[in-house]
């Protein structure tokens, strides 16, 4: 299709980062989890941490995550990569500890060991992918999941009365001093991940100036719990998990955004 | 001064998602009609005007998308 | 190597000796009755002699789980508890064992079941030796009877959690906790350099050099052959540490008819029963398993074919009787006596039991 001359090296503008690994990511057409690795992989890459860099894995679609980064690995129990990554960046404070969650890791199970991890202000990085259901274990309802969603465990939809309200623990997360930055953003377009990026750059600065926790949430699709094509899931998210969960700044260098 | 690009896919690694085609600025990319040996239906280029933006590329979750650009 | 003398509590002997012993991490959740080992660390600041790190969790759910962080990346790390927290940690101990991590775990053991007593009892032996986490593995486990074994073995479980890649138990009880005794202290080991963890624990995740792949810490395996394969690895290590690492002591067993098995202060007290039953003309002695895995079964099975019957005392209702049943091949009578719920049994009592259960019976 195209000039050939124009396929040179010379004329390389992106290519997929070597701090991603050369597997085939297991997960789903369209989900964001592929984009929001390549995205940190690339921020390691740039500010040349590979060597210092712990990634802590979940339980959750990203179980196998420490397959894809090129970078030394952990993999957690369920909802403990907090704890984890404060006793690893404590012991290892010129690193970069980062753990990698989803909403059931990080805001079920895990909600003690996220709160207080924030609350000691670890110096670690807490990616936090939000996208309101639980995905491996075939589409259960999450604390995120909104009023009215249908998931395999909320067949009618979400109520109120049965379950609750979804939780936004990032608002609840930016109230403790402990935490530096707190941000909520998505990969779904090229302005979006650029703006995502930006962010988890900022994250690993701060965590280089040992300023406390960064806590980046990425609100992201799953087409497949979701039960629609990868497009439909990014414009239904658009729609309604960002009326719950607005993209944007809530805390930053340590001050509330208003 | 035109900007000439191009893109290389992966077409092994591409699962057919189509987050690409409503990223391009250009509608450069659709759909194949064949199938790579995993079944998907792999994207490609349809038209020549890439101009090498790498919208599709930042935004596909598979990385399968390289990315080059001339001024001519 | 000067000691120097130093009188206090088996509690603050434990966290001694993870200074002394070059400690990177303690990583702990007060519960009685063993909060001095943390209480300890706290007022001794080892962070400005050492630089180990010292943190209270916000539970023991949460410390396990620091020290599986730790110790995935190559340093010292350790825990301790009580019984309920111990439960707690069952998680964490099965990831440790099935990810073959290095760490140390201290169970000061309380009377159960549930919230239980905070008085001392031996009730978790099952839990420690048997598994308490799911799945197909062991810890090295020691049992200390006084606060120089506390101190000791601290340094002792280092060496088998680095060489086997494999945690290790310290199961202690209440009474050993808080009993205060003479402690002999070595010199101070200092903690490793980088150099020396990428040395002693290639396999750590510690950031990836240029020079080789990233290492990647898990317990997860999707392919069952391959996690069989998993499982004849970690036998393996266990019928090593059968083969090679039991630990016991024997106490006037020369002349035995009987025997008692009995393990941390259960030993102690049954110590003076065997001087209480030797100024009746009762011949008897004392086994005192050191490992409770590997359990000395060689031993037992020995006895088994000399004396005329064999006594297990445990402050439980009765958990460590059945592995000296079983070494034991019914060759001679194995009969349990224990006092539960916090009650420590006096060495009449044991001495009774004996006479009662054994020699009449």
């Amino acid at each position: 299709m195209f000039n050939p001359d124009i396929i040179k090296p010379e004329n390389l503008v992106y290519k997929r980062t070597d701090v991603l690994t050369k597997a085939v990511m297991h997960y789903c057409p369209g989900c964001g989890h592929g984009t929001i690795h390549r995205v940190i992989a690339e921020v390691i890459e740039e500010m040349g941490i590979q060597d210092k860099a712990i990634l802590i894995a979940p339980v959750g679609c990203s179980v196998l995550a420490y397959n894809y980064f090129n970078v030394d690995s952990l993999g957690a129990a369920h909802g403990r990569a907090p704890a984890m990554a404060t006793a690893i960046q404590r012991l290892h404070p010129d690193h970069h500890t980062f753990t990698y969650q989803g909403d059931g890791d990080l805001a079920a199970i895990g909600t003690a060991e996220t709160i207080h991890a924030c609350n000691r202000g670890e110096n670690i990085v807490i990616i936090f992918v939000n996208n309101g259901i639980y995905g491996m274990t075939g589409g259960q309802m999450a604390p995120t999941t909104l009023i009215g969603m249908k998931t395999a465990t909320t067949p009618y939809g979400r109520t109120v009365e049965l379950n609750g309200y979804p939780l936004q623990i990032t608002e609840l997360l930016a109230e403790l001093p402990g935490t530096y930055y707190v941000t909520r953003q998505s990969v779904q377009t090229p302005a979006a991940v650029r703006k995502a990026k930006k962010a988890i750059r900022k994250a690993f600065e701060n965590q280089k100036e040992k300023k406390g926790t960064s806590f980046v949430e990425v609100v992201s699709n799953c087409n497949s719990g979701w039960k629609m094509t990868p497009v439909q899931a990014n414009k239904w998210m658009e729609e309604n998990m960002f009326a719950k969960y607005p993209i944007g700044d809530i805390k930053v260098d340590g001050q509330k955004v208003k | 001064m035109a900007i000439k690009g191009a893109i290389v896919v992966d077409t092994e690694r591409c699962k057919g998602c189509g987050v690409c085609l409503a990223a391009c600025p250009n509608q450069v990319l659709a759909l194949a009609k064949n199938v790579n040996s995993k079944g998907y239906n792999y994207c490609e280029p349809i038209k020549d005007n890439c101009i090498g933006c790498a919208s599709c590329a930042i935004v596909c979750p598979d990385g399968v998308i390289t990315v080059y650009k001339v001024k001519l | 190597m000067a000691k120097e003398l130093k009188l206090m509590k088996g509690n603050e002997a434990i966290a001694e000796a993870a200074i002394r012993s070059g400690c990177d991490g303690y990583f702990g959740y007060p519960i009685t009755p063993q909060s001095e080992v943390m209480e300890h660390l706290m007022v001794e600041k080892p962070w400005e002699k050492t630089g180990m790190v010292v943190l209270q969790a916000e539970s023991e759910t949460s410390s396990i789980n620091m020290v599986y962080g730790g110790a995935g990346t190559g340093k010292k790390v350790m825990t301790s508890s009580s019984s309920p927290g111990i439960s707690l940690m069952q998680e964490g101990l099965t990831y440790l064992a099935g990810a073959e991590l290095p760490a140390l775990v201290v169970n000061v053991v309380r009377g159960g079941p549930g919230l239980g007593t905070i008085q001392p009892s031996q009730a978790d032996y099952f839990q420690a030796t048997k598994g308490g986490g799911h799945g197909d593995y062991q810890m090295y486990v020691l049992a200390p009877a006084s606060v120089q074994e506390m101190y000791d073995f601290v340094f002792k479980a280092w060496e088998i959690a680095f060489k086997y890649r494999t945690p290790v138990m310290i199961l202690s009880d209440g009474a050993i906790g808080q009993v205060m005794e003479k402690l002999y202290v070595g010199d101070y080991v200092p903690r490793w350099t980088d150099e020396e963890i990428k040395k002693n624990a290639p396999w750590a995740s510690f950031g990836k050099p240029a020079n080789r792949d990233h290492n990647i810490i898990t317990s997860l395996e999707l392919d069952s052959a391959k996690q069989e394969q998993h499982n004849h690895k970690l036998q393996a290590k266990y019928r090593e540490m059968e083969e090679k690492e039991v630990l016991f002591e024997t106490i006037n067993c020369d002349d035995a008819e009987y025997i008692f098995v009995a393990y941390g202060s259960s030993a102690r007290i049954a110590q003076k029963a065997i001087q209480l039953g030797r100024e009746k003309g009762i011949k008897v002695g004392l086994l005192r398993p050191i490992t409770l895995f590997p359990f000395p079964k060689k031993q037992v099975a020995e006895f088994s074919k000399k004396v005329k019957g064999i006594l297990s005392v445990e402050m439980s209702a009765g958990q460590m009787v059945e592995d000296v049943r079983l070494a034991a091949e019914f060759r001679c009578p194995v009969e349990h006596f224990g006092r539960y719920g916090g009650i420590i049994p006096t060495p009449h009592e044991v001495l009774e039991a004996l006479e009662e259960k054994i020699i009449k019976g």
